[in-house]
């Protein structure tokens, strides 16, 4: 494993993907979703919006970096709030 | 109409047991490298999201990603026309179209480095019959030294090697047309043009989403071809994305900064492609 | 109207089979010739350069182990998509589309993205250099692209056949065999098709996971130009040699092409 070389950061990173996905499928498996329409233009399941909440993310996350001279943790904060707006209201 | 059943996983689960074993450990460590600054698998410190932040306002960067761009829209524009006024042209049955078919599938068997090659060989002023043509009609006309020269001899390039599959795409979608549509045609006396456009064109719809979807990506990660033909050169005028980034990794051992543009660039096909998708699937449900 | 697409025809065919032309010529002219002047045709025809390859060892491995990789993953990935394909096409799961899309888009991701990566994880697992490493890589695009035609082939399967056959007692692996796979028999020839092609014409992945002993014909190109100057009439020849298995598969599969072109839900 020490190829990969890991670094606690990006381990937690990938830890927080693996329990949303988790989270996700569980979830499902006990109350399917069914398509619906938001503000998006499309109709999106649960587990679209959550792709679509996630590269919404990275996408931010490269703007704050390369724009502005922001902590990464505004950025992380902006996502956050774009993730929970995209789940509820998408 | 197609029935819920989560036992079908364990038939995908080769799949994705595969495909995860090349995908998904490479794609964490690149995430691992692109945070650190390495310099061998021991020696190495975290540093955040400088080399992100060293990629995104780097102008070589900006340059190639600005070329990627102009060449992927260059390659569009060429080769879907192109591709459909072939794809129309051609026999519908009978040994022709299968020779047809055999002919037009030769440059897409052809390993891209030879495609580089070929054109290598055709372009070259002293040797190829390509430059020789041109020199003689008086045109000065130099891949290796002159900008325009092997943008246009890239561009014609790809356009030999990739339109064959627009081609034999919509072709495959034009074979699917039932005849009844074209016998309501014949009694309507309407013009071949009126033919094309409503009776044709909307049929190739999907296809040609898939076209430009498969050509964008291709054309968007071209490598080995200009490789081969150009080097890059003249200076870096035909240095796209994937060449800078194997320039970074492989010649510079730059692994940090190369592993956070590999995830930029990834990101951005992600977007792209994902808007494919969803245009083509979405449009399915529409019909 | 005939005419006119004759002519387009024509001249897109003409404008395919010049630089193969070209290169064709060259491989049966000497070096001199070659370099002394522009001939239409080789004045003195020669089979040197297709001697040095078939006696050299360094060239004619490179074919065999092209030959041997490309074969490889053209196995490992049929038999993985085959039971993939037929769970898409019949059945909606959990996560479906959303799996779907994870794996074409590991056919849209550069390869240059995980060159590095790769080279460290197929050392990691003592795999470095050998066919199975590039038979392996290269599945990484055409699983997903596997799948994706298969799946248009077995859709065009009536739903009907499966249930009788459940019917009427048969097994779903013996279904699977003795009924299913050959009624897509075409679907599977096309995508075997498909695979060898894409594997056979990669050059990134298949130079960086080999350096000797399972050394592509791709690379042993690459290499040999840049290492003593450039012998174009083999170059040549090596490329027209390249050109050649291609031709032959395509020939096996002509019959089903077009419609494995369609690439599934079309």
């Amino acid at each position: 494993m020490n190829w990969m070389a890991w670094t606690q950061p990006t381990a937690i990173f990938f830890a927080v993907i693996a329990l949303m996905l988790i989270a996700m499928t569980v979830w499902e498996l006990r109350s399917p979703s069914a398509p619906r329409r938001g503000f998006l233009p499309i109709a999106t399941t649960r587990g679209d919006r959550l792709f679509i909440g996630l590269l919404g993310s990275a996408y931010w996350h490269l703007m704050v970096i390369g724009l502005t001279d922001w902590s990464i943790w505004i950025a992380t904060a902006l996502s956050a709030v774009w993730l929970f707006a995209v789940m509820r209201w998408g | 109409m197609k029935v819920q059943n989560n036992h079908a996983w364990w038939l995908v689960l080769p799949v994705f047991a595969l495909v995860a074993f090349s995908a998904i450990l490479p794609m964490m460590t690149v995430v691992n490298y692109s945070v650190q600054d390495i310099f061998d698998p021991t020696t190495r410190f975290f540093v955040g999201t400088d080399w992100y932040e060293k990629v995104l306002t780097d102008p070589r960067l900006h340059d190639s990603l600005l070329r990627q761009f102009i060449f992927s829209a260059c390659v569009l524009a060429i080769e879907i026309p192109l591709g459909i006024a072939v794809a129309l042209s051609m026999p519908t049955k009978g040994r022709w179209a299968s020779l047809c078919l055999i002919v037009l599938a030769i440059p897409l068997l052809i390993p891209w480095n030879v495609v580089g090659t070929i054109w290598q060989i055709f372009g070259r002023g002293d040797i190829g019959l390509l430059g020789w043509a041109l020199n003689a009609l008086g045109f000065s006309y130099n891949y290796a030294a002159d900008t325009l020269d092997a943008w246009v001899t890239v561009l014609v390039m790809d356009v030999w090697h990739w339109t064959s599959l627009v081609a034999l795409l919509c072709y495959s979608g034009l074979r699917a047309i039932p005849d009844v549509y074209y016998q309501a045609a014949r009694i309507d006396r309407a013009s071949s043009w009126a033919v094309f456009r409503h009776i044709q064109l909307p049929k190739l719809k999907s296809v040609l989403l898939i076209a430009v979807m498969l050509r964008f990506m291709d054309s968007f990660m071209i490598y080995t071809e200009p490789f081969v033909l150009t080097g890059g050169g003249p200076g870096n005028a035909t240095t796209f994305l994937s060449q800078t980034l194997t320039k970074m990794a492989v010649g510079q051992f730059d692994l940090g900064p190369a592993a956070a543009f590999s995830l930029i660039y990834f990101l951005i096909i992600l977007l792209v492609s994902w808007l494919f998708y969803t245009a083509m699937t979405h449009g399915d449900q529409n019909r | 109207m005939n005419a006119r697409k004759l002519v387009v025809l024509l001249a897109y065919v003409l404008f395919l089979l010049v630089p193969i032309y070209w290169l064709l010529n060259m491989s049966f002219k000497s070096n001199t010739e070659i370099l002394g002047g522009l001939t239409f045709w080789p004045q003195q025809f020669t089979l040197d350069n297709y001697r040095v390859i078939f006696t050299d060892r360094s060239w004619y491995s490179g074919y065999l182990n092209s030959l041997y990789y490309v074969c490889l993953n053209t196995v490992i990935s049929l038999c993985v998509a085959l039971p993939a394909a037929y769970a898409f096409s019949r059945y909606r799961f959990l996560g479906d589309k959303h799996l779907f899309f994870w794996l074409l888009t590991n056919r849209m991701a550069p390869p240059a993205v995980f060159l590095l990566p790769f080279f460290q994880l197929y050392s990691s697992i003592g795999l470095f250099d050998t066919h199975l490493a590039v038979a392996l890589a290269h599945c990484l695009f055409n699983v997903p692209l596997a799948v994706w035609i298969l799946e248009g082939f077995m859709s065009g399967v009536p739903k009907e056949i499966d249930e009788t056959a459940y019917i009427d007692g048969y097994s779903f692996p013996k279904f699977f065999l003795r009924l299913f796979l050959p009624l897509i028999r075409s679907g599977i020839g096309v995508t075997a098709f498909f695979c060898f092609m894409f594997s056979w014409v990669e050059l990134l992945l298949a130079r960086t996971l080999t350096s000797v002993d399972a050394k592509p014909i791709v690379s042993v190109m690459t290499r040999t130009v840049s290492a003593s100057g450039i012998d174009w009439g083999v170059l040549a020849a090596a490329g027209v040699l390249t050109i050649l298995p291609g031709v032959l598969v395509i020939w096996f599969v002509r019959n089903h092409v077009a419609k494995g072109f369609a690439l599934g839900r079309v």
